[in-house]
């Protein structure tokens, strides 16, 4: 993985003199050569509005669009490319299953099960959807330490369930969910389950099939590619009934008003360009192609077991650290997220004292204020890894630790 | 005369603390506000000019060479602005 360093030129700055160790990843990640020139061979070379017009420029940027869209269903192994809709993160996919799938299907006897380790994205759309629709949401509880307790959430499961939300990794602890596990229970009560992928998608090898899961939802930017494009996965069937989520531009077939000039019939375009109104983000698309074909090439084994090496080094040498205290199930199967706090100082502070040395961390509640209030904490600081990071990095982040200790 | 704006970038609260609020200072006036503020309050302790722990008027903050400053426990927007144009103006 050392060889990779190469391929990211801003992991040669320098922040207050010293050379940059980033460990914001699950925040987001920083970008390979490979992505910085694919969006500008696209901008140099191919850039045009896509779908509609006939000229070479156009279907060279709709080739290259849909063959992200190819690669991405690839990359997870969904059926088909119909599957795939494009979305600006994980937040717009989640709520573009609200505001279509939900809006049409819950009603006020309905229950909707969210896990208390959601991340805010998977919590707060359907809290304003339930005050819409009067349906009642249901939170799972977690264990002690930040493992899902998954007999509580099977409790909590019932004919009135429709829908469960879940991460399959925790933003906060990096802990790893059974998702075949919840979803063959939510499958059994008749709900689907509605998998937040952000922080595994990008670390570890997810197979839509295999987990059976509804709908996926996740970002590019924490997967090399460049902010402003996500991904919605969804089963067919589901999304061939679902309403638009937004109307406009290329997510219709035909728009027709009628010669008394007082209605409009509208026919929807195909799956997946029904939900992708107005002019998506080509560029965001390709840069993400590029992304998957560069951790493709690393093979998502490997990058989950750096990461994870990297976590268990990690938590061997930050217990060196008298005045730190971890969290986390440190045994369990994990990505590489370790959450931490010093005695005696906010996560803050630390965040501000590693920024000092050009490490970054991420500080607060991390969109995750439920699992910071189950697990008592005021909030957390968060160190997370990615493919580029090294043993020698976290030596550094220990050394300053230890620095902060003496404070 | 001088304003709070020729130093102050951003204000944040803080997520997860209890009312501490984050004042970034903009960059080419980080320098002269932390000479300020360094002249102004009482620093409790500092630690290798890396962070320097501070009070002022019964509040007290962590002050950072990078031009960030964390306040404690402030009661509103209002009691902040008191403070920095104390310290800065």
């Amino acid at each position: 993985m050392y060889a990779i360093r190469k391929d990211f030129p801003i992991l040669q700055r320098k922040i207050n003199k010293n050379t940059l160790v980033y460990f914001d990843n699950a925040a987001t990640t920083q970008k390979p050569l490979q992505v910085i020139d694919a969006l500008k061979d696209y901008y140099e070379n191919h850039n045009a509005n896509v779908h509609r017009a006939v000229h070479t420029l156009s279907q060279e940027a709709t080739e290259m669009f849909e063959a992200a869209r190819e690669k991405t269903a690839q990359f997870i192994n969904a059926r088909s490319t119909s599957e795939i809709i494009f979305v600006r993160g994980t937040t717009e996919a989640i709520n573009l299953v609200a505001y279509s799938w939900g809006l049409r299907n819950l009603q006020a006897d309905d229950e909707v099960l969210i896990s208390l380790m959601e991340h805010h994205s998977n919590i707060v759309p359907w809290a304003i959807l339930s005050e819409i629709k009067k349906f009642r949401v249901k939170y799972s509880r977690i264990n002690a330490d930040g493992t899902l307790d998954y007999e509580d959430l099977e409790s909590k499961l019932s004919r009135k369930t429709k829908l469960v939300c879940l991460s399959h990794v925790s933003n906060v602890t990096g802990v790893i969910n059974d998702v075949k596990r919840v979803c063959k229970a939510a499958h059994d009560h008749g709900a689907l389950l509605l998998l937040d992928g952000a922080q595994s998608v990008p670390h570890l090898p997810v197979d839509v099939e295999a987990l059976d899961v509804d709908f996926l939802a996740f970002s590019g930017h924490k997967m090399l590619a460049p902010t402003g494009i996500g991904v919605l996965y969804g089963k067919k069937a589901l999304l061939e009934g679902m309403p638009p989520f937004q109307g406009g531009g290329e997510m219709i077939r035909e728009v027709a008003v009628n010669p008394q000039g007082n209605r409009c019939v509208i026919t929807w375009n195909d799956l997946p360009w029904k939900f992708e109104a107005g002019t998506p983000n080509v560029s965001g698309a390709i840069g993400l192609m590029a992304a998957i074909k560069y951790l493709e090439r690393i093979g998502m084994d490997e990058v989950f077991r750096h990461e994870a090496e990297l976590n268990e080094y990690a938590v061997k040498r930050v217990r060196e650290c008298r005045r730190v205290t971890l969290y986390g199930p440190l045994g369990a199967s994990k990505c590489g997220i370790l959450p931490f706090n010093v005695a005696g100082l906010s996560s803050h502070d630390v965040a501000l004292f590693l920024d000092n040395y050009g490490i970054t961390i991420r500080s607060g509640y991390h969109c995750a204020q439920p699992l910071h209030q189950s697990l008592m904490l005021q909030s957390s600081a968060r160190a997370s890894f990615y493919i580029y990071n090294t043993r020698e990095e976290i030596d550094r982040f220990v050394e300053v630790l230890g620095e902060i200790e003496q404070f | 005369m001088s304003t709070l704006e020729e130093y102050v970038a951003r204000v944040e609260g803080t997520c997860g603390e209890e009312k501490d609020v984050i004042v970034t200072f903009k960059y080419e006036k980080r320098a002269e506000a932390m000479a300020r503020i360094l002249s102004r309050a009482e620093v409790k302790s500092s630690f290798s000019g890396i962070v320097y722990e501070l009070t002022f008027k019964n509040l007290s903050f962590r002050l950072y060479p990078s031009g960030k400053a964390i306040f404690r426990s402030v009661r509103d927007r209002e009691e902040l602005n008191r403070t920095l144009a104390a310290l800065l103006l």
